[in-house]
């Protein structure tokens, strides 16, 4: 069976779904960061699959914003990342409670 | 056609290897390093997809300037030996993940997609260029709020780590 857009489609799911998991299961802020990561190349994968098995440049073009998005987004949560830890001493995200009325 | 598939499926089990790997190891380095892994094995899936641009746009971005700064991150906030632990919500998490795969397996293999199956053989980058820039159903707006945005996360980024 040759490969076709479910394959990809169904890599993109699996890569988000380990993603998904990482965000919820995980304690340390920086390897919910990098799961979120996992889960933006996933959609990805999902958009350039789209883009090559319908021959519209778009779904390329979209792409090129969610990268965009992601490095804004890496660049802004690991600053708070390094902010939170210098003044709590911690990383673990069942401890960040200052915004916890 | 079959060189692409053998690609495909080596490039699949390992991204997908090395995404377990990071949500999975204990030692938050090597997790940033599978990490930097998968977004390799990403961009190789792009160039099956005869997606040129994109994947040196991924290495560029993902590998190269993503990858260094979390290793950055992890290096300033060194827990003592904590590793990565997971939290109470584990099995919660477990149980919604593996929910979210099935339903998504689901869906994508029961939708008829209407593909068209042969490959595009022109080099995207002029074509994306075109889509981004073209006067009509353009992104022009949209790629000067991108450029206003990385503004604002560089500059909001160093006025939260400065130091007081």
């Amino acid at each position: 069976m040759s490969v076709g857009l479910e394959h990809f489609l169904i890599l993109s799911a699996v890569l988000f779904a380990i993603g998904l998991y990482g965000v919820l299961a995980k304690r340390n802020a920086v390897v919910i960061l990098m799961s979120i990561e996992i889960m933006l190349t996933a959609v990805n994968i999902a958009m350039v699959a789209f883009s090559r098995y319908s021959h519209i440049i778009s779904g390329q073009v979209f792409v090129i914003f969610i990268m965009v998005v992601a490095a804004a987004e890496a660049a802004v949560g690991l600053a708070l990342i390094i902010a939170i830890y210098r003044s709590r001493k911690t990383v673990d995200a069942e401890k960040f409670d200052l915004m916890k009325w | 056609m079959m060189g692409l598939d053998i690609a495909f499926w080596v490039l699949a089990v390992v991204s997908v290897g090395a995404a377990l790997a990071v949500v999975l190891m204990r030692d938050i380095f090597r997790a940033a390093l599978f990490l930097m892994l998968c977004f390799l094995t990403v961009a190789g899936i792009y160039i099956t997809l005869s997606a040129d641009f994109l994947a040196g746009a991924q290495v560029l971005i993902y590998v190269g300037a993503i990858g260094v700064l979390i290793i950055f991150a992890i290096m300033l906030t060194r827990e003592s030996r904590r590793g990565s632990p997971s939290g109470r919500l584990r099995l919660p998490a477990l149980f919604i993940g593996l929910l979210f795969l099935v339903t998504m397996v689901f869906v994508v293999v029961s939708t008829d997609w209407h593909v068209i199956a042969e490959l595009p053989t022109e080099p995207t980058t002029t074509a994306i260029a075109q889509a981004l820039f073209s006067g009509e159903d353009g992104f022009v707006l949209a790629f000067e709020i991108a450029a206003a945005l990385l503004l604002a996360a560089i500059i909001g980024a160093i006025v939260l780590v400065r130091e007081k």
